[in-house]
């Protein structure tokens, strides 16, 4: 699939991703190595000012433990931030689903669960909408042109190609993908562009590229090249090494559309 | 109830807490139910939804709500339909097989077209903050929900299938996606759907909710 609209581009969004461990703001690099950075709704409403399209929470040990500890969490973030909020880790059921979507959250991201149980895609999508279930992926590099699922936040390998999974999961009903490159994140050495385009060229759903950012130009490759249609940012902006504006001012200046935001 | 109670139908689809907790922001007093009378007896009325348009009317249906909306909209009570919300407004739509709609703004909800006029692919759902623009010969803008947005104000969308009413003058905002109008505000009188999430579009849509709790 080619081809893609010019007009995508006028759809970037920019994410601001907080990936949770109990009650703090943590970040990994390569899904390792957890450093506590704070209180996240501290950090989730600093980024909603400074103009995030949009939130993901990812608790990202609630695979190992079977639960999400973020409902509270959520349930707090909603009654001062408006944009949509994509919620992720250890949802398992559709009622897992149902309950983190009533504490305030607009979508759930699911990777591991959906491994296990492939058809929780397709309930979660047929009760609550497509747009409402994100398929996660972690992708760990095998070759050039190869990636391999990982689960349980980068620990288990599962054989299966990220591309071939990406397509079973848009079947199923998956309205979003969530790309996180295992290789990448937490490195700052910019995104996997090529499987951000290998997905992407082969995905009908919006694609949102995770993992390796490192300055605001990074984005440009990700996008042009690898045709995401959302970045989810951590470490870039958690340590204060850039900022939402500046990146949109970035994605503005090569020609991207991205909504207008002035800080009030 | 007091006058300035708004109420959100509870039936037990969408993102309903966002939307009371938007609607608190702008300082109104938010009843969250499913009973008929409360409904009959808003201020004004919010019809939310995400999901399927057949699903949704089924669980209206189930519920006795369907003659309690069309109700509401012969009481001339304020009617705002967020999302799917809006889809459900119109007379019927092609989601999984024709379904019948409340029928109150005359039109139908139909897929967004994949490809553009020039062959380019667009990717769907449509997720993504997009401009609200004017549809032409329209005054709505000035008076109605819409006032006080600027030129550029975006908000949030997030569906798969649009709202085309039968006449444009129903459509008072669209957007573009690729090169594809889609509605983005229709009204009728005092029946108003959004296709994007105000309670979702940050200090643009807490605009559009507060004009609509003062109107």
């Amino acid at each position: 699939m080619t081809n893609l609209s010019s007009e995508l581009v006028n759809n970037l969004r920019l994410i601001a991703r907080l990936d949770i461990k109990g009650e703090n703001l943590i970040k990994s690099i390569q899904l390792e190595g957890l450093r506590v950075i704070g209180p996240p709704n501290e950090y989730a409403l600093k980024y909603y000012l400074q103009g995030a399209d949009e939130l993901i929470y990812m608790d990202c040990v609630a695979s190992l433990y079977g639960r999400n500890h973020l409902s509270d969490i959520i349930s707090t973030a909603t009654k001062n931030i408006f944009v949509p909020i994509t919620v992720g880790g250890g949802i398992r059921s559709v009622d897992d689903a149902f309950k983190i979507l009533r504490a305030g959250a607009d979508k759930v991201a699911i990777n591991t669960a959906a491994v296990a149980n492939p058809q929780l895609i397709e309930d979660i999508s047929r009760q609550f909408g497509s747009q409402c279930m994100v398929l996660s992926v972690e992708a760990k590099k095998i070759n050039d042109n190869k990636w391999e699922v990982y689960t349980d936040n980068g620990r288990e390998k599962t054989g299966m190609d990220v591309v071939d999974w990406v397509k079973k999961g848009i079947d199923l009903g998956a309205g979003e993908i969530l790309l996180t490159s295992v290789d990448k994140e937490g490195t700052r050495k910019g995104f996997d562009t090529s499987l951000i385009k290998s997905v992407s060229e082969q995905s009908m759903v919006p694609v949102i590229a995770s993992g390796g950012m490192g300055s605001p130009d990074d984005i440009l490759e990700a996008v042009n090249e690898g045709g995401a249609s959302a970045v989810a940012m951590a470490d870039i902006l958690h340590y204060g090494r850039s900022d939402i504006k500046e990146i949109r001012d970035t994605a503005k200046k090569a020609g991207f559309g991205v909504r207008e935001y002035a800080i009030e | 109830m007091p006058l300035n109670e708004i109420v959100i139908i509870d039936y037990g689809v969408g993102n309903l807490l966002s939307v009371k907790r938007g609607l608190e922001h702008c300082g109104a007093k938010v009843l969250v139910t499913s009973k008929p009378e409360e409904i009959l007896n808003a201020a004004k009325v919010i019809l939310p939804g995400v999901g399927a348009f057949k699903k949704a009317m089924k669980a209206l249906d189930n519920l006795g709500l369907v003659k309690v909306i069309q109700e509401v909209a012969n009481r001339k009570i304020n009617l705002l339909g967020i999302c799917l919300g809006m889809q459900l407004l119109l007379d019927e739509s092609d989601e999984f097989g024709l379904t019948k709609g409340l029928g109150l703004i005359p039109g139908r909800v139909v897929a967004i077209p994949t490809k553009n006029d020039d062959g380019m692919i667009n990717k769907i759902p449509h997720i993504g903050w997009s401009k609200l623009i004017n549809s032409e010969g329209i005054s709505y803008w000035n008076e109605g929900i819409l006032k006080t947005l600027g030129r550029s104000d975006s908000s949030y969308f997030i569906h798969s299938y649009m709202a085309l009413t039968n006449n444009n003058k129903y459509t008072i905002a669209y957007c573009l996606y690729g090169s594809k109008k889609i509605p983005a505000v229709i009204q009728r009188d005092r029946i108003i759907g959004c296709q994007f999430h105000p309670e979702k579009s940050g200090e643009v849509g807490l605009k559009i909710l507060r004009d609509f709790c003062e109107s």
